[in-house]
């Protein structure tokens, strides 16, 4: 025990240490999604979602596929992506707050059975 | 590469030059000169959609990220007349005091998520599919909250933007999954080493939810009747049609195109998928009042009949998908379109309120008639061939079960169907809503509806047509 972590610790990075804590995110994330009461919150928890997606794509290229730049491209057109998500989520969230006056996920119920 | 091979994108830079000139036309008309602009908007984008319409040889633009074969000509153009008989529609509401300073806005975001949906159709490319996607839903989810001072519209806005990036970056997962596995990112490539090792399989699970979030089968379909409530009527319809619609297309060229070799895999959970949402949909539908909720849970049902489709996987399969969403398209949009004129007038969704309708307004009930006859698969009208077409695509493969269980759901949609019917035709009501006299485009886009459910059926030839192009996916 001792042994493996001294390797793991003087070596380089091995890949499963990136995808461990990308599925981390990930799975922080969708916990974030259904648990969180704020409209901001539940956002944000998104974006952790997204970004998680983009550490695979580059440590996948980096470690696995080193000659090609696809990954890189793939993040770097999300990252484009998930900030314009994130703009027209925010300006419906703004606008939630000038109807209702809040932006918790309980107050959203005008149409329910 | 020679820039000039992109010049062979016909259909999206059309597009383009239509959005962009109406976006120039708004930004610098003059307050009189509006008035035109929703005439030569409906101009320009009936000869973007006249000059499109005929199918080109295959190509590839861009080294196969963009890959076209003639079938989604077809596709594109039912999109099209779908997006121009919504824009009919829609004339009466972008002509109210409130409403007519937003007119380019609408125009420019309907149009914008229509291109987003081309790109996702031609897609050769998980980048360039991934791009249309979010094209075609960022701009449909600042639709769905266009009302900006009403309270349902914000709420609307909210459940579908959240739950739709909820759902994509989910599927951005299993994109990126999928690149890990395989190492490239080409449609063509990755079907000849996505095998199905259990990492693949998740990938693909992950992968697969987003599209199915956008088709809002059943386990996914929680935010369906919501929007639909809260959105405005002709958004409504644009989503439940158009980009439906475009899913479906998409799912099934990718199923068969990418995954060719977990084909018994994804046939499974398409059969689970396929039970679920036309019988809790169509349970749910029974006990639905408003009639906006009750055309969500209507459209849940007919995306899973639309997964028949799918799941045999063949020519047959896609000729019969095609036109399935062709005839779809027209009887839904009459059912909107009715649906609009008198909330428009009357502020009335209650399926209480439509009793008596045949006295007051006889031509809009007929209209209304035909289409729900249409949606509910009674003979005369093109509905009974389309799910004809699609039975006989999963017979042809053995799914004798599947299509037994839908046969049996098609009665009870007859059943919801019909109280609708009946609560204009038979029902009295003592208040009934006062005659209106619907706008000039919606009667159009009536004529056009009805003339669809009508002809579509009983002309083979549409049928053919789209069957000679089936192979090329």
């Amino acid at each position: 025990m001792g042994d493996l972590l001294i390797n793991f610790l003087s070596g380089p990075v091995p890949i499963e240490a990136y995808l461990g804590v990308s599925l981390i995110m990930f799975f922080a994330g969708v916990y974030g999604f259904l648990s969180r009461k704020s409209l901001l919150m539940i956002l944000i928890s998104v974006e952790l979602m997204l970004n998680a997606a983009d550490i695979n794509f580059i440590v996948f290229n980096r470690y696995l596929y080193p000659g090609h730049m696809e990954g890189f491209f793939f993040a770097l057109f999300t990252i484009a992506i998930a900030a314009c998500e994130t703009a027209v989520a925010i300006a419906i969230i703004i606008n939630i707050y000038r109807n209702l006056s809040s932006v918790q996920a309980g107050e959203l119920n005008q149409m329910k059975e | 590469m020679a820039y000039s091979s992109f010049l062979q994108m016909n259909e999206e830079f059309s597009l383009l030059i239509v959005m962009i000139s109406l976006l120039v036309f708004d930004i610098f008309a003059t307050e009189k000169s509006m008035r035109y602009f929703q005439p030569l908007a409906l101009v320009l984008f009936t000869l973007h959609t006249v000059i499109n319409c005929i199918p080109r040889d295959a190509f590839e633009v861009a080294g196969g990220m963009f890959h076209y074969v003639p079938m989604q000509t077809y596709v594109k153009t039912i999109l099209n007349i779908g997006t121009l008989i919504i824009l009919l529609q829609a004339h009466q509401y972008l002509n109210d005091e409130a409403n007519r300073i937003k007119k380019g806005e609408f125009y420019f975001l309907t149009l914008s998520t229509l291109l987003g949906m081309y790109f996702m159709i031609s897609a050769g490319n998980f980048l360039m599919f991934f791009i249309g996607l979010e094209t075609a839903s960022i701009p449909m989810s600042t639709l769905v909250a266009f009302n900006k001072t009403d309270h349902k519209a914000a709420e609307a806005g909210a459940k579908y933007i959240l739950s739709a990036v909820f759902a994509s970056s989910i599927s951005l997962f299993g994109m990126s999954l999928i690149y890990g596995t395989t190492g490239t990112l080409y449609f063509n490539e990755i079907a000849t080493v996505f095998t199905g090792t259990s990492l693949q399989m998740m990938a693909f699970v992950f992968f697969v939810v987003g599209l199915f979030f956008k088709i809002s089968l059943v386990p996914f379909h929680l935010w369906t009747p919501d929007v639909y409530e809260g959105s405005q009527t002709n958004i409504t319809s644009y989503l439940s049609v158009i980009s439906k619609g475009a899913a479906v297309f998409v799912l099934f060229t990718l199923l068969v195109k990418v995954f060719p070799k977990i084909i018994t895999e994804w046939q499974h959970i398409l059969y689970g998928l396929a039970v679920l949402s036309i019988t809790v949909a169509n349970l749910f539908a029974i006990r639905q009042q408003n009639l906006k909720r009750f055309l969500a849970f209507s459209s849940i049902s007919q995306a899973g009949y639309i997964l028949l489709a799918i799941i045999s996987g063949t020519a047959l399969g896609m000729a019969s998908l095609v036109y399935f969403v062709l005839v779809y398209m027209f009887s839904n949009l009459a059912v909107f379109g009715v649906l609009s004129v008198i909330e428009q007038r009357t502020k009335k969704v209650l399926m209480s309120d439509y009793n008596g309708l045949y006295q007051t307004n006889p031509k809009l009930s007929i209209v209304m008639m035909i289409a729900l006859f249409s949606l509910a698969g009674i003979p005369p009208f093109a509905g009974f061939f389309s799910k004809f077409f699609i039975f006989s695509a999963a017979v042809q493969q053995g799914f004798y079960v599947l299509v037994f269980i839908a046969l049996l759901n098609t009665i009870i949609s007859l059943f919801y169907y019909l109280l609708v019917i009946k609560a204009m035709f038979i029902d009295v009501n003592d208040a009934p809503i006062e005659k209106l006299e619907s706008d000039f485009p919606a009667k159009i886009s009536f004529v056009i509806c009805t003339l669809g459910i009508l002809i579509v059926g009983l002309i083979s030839s549409f049928y053919n047509q789209i069957a000679v192009f089936s192979f090329g996916i």
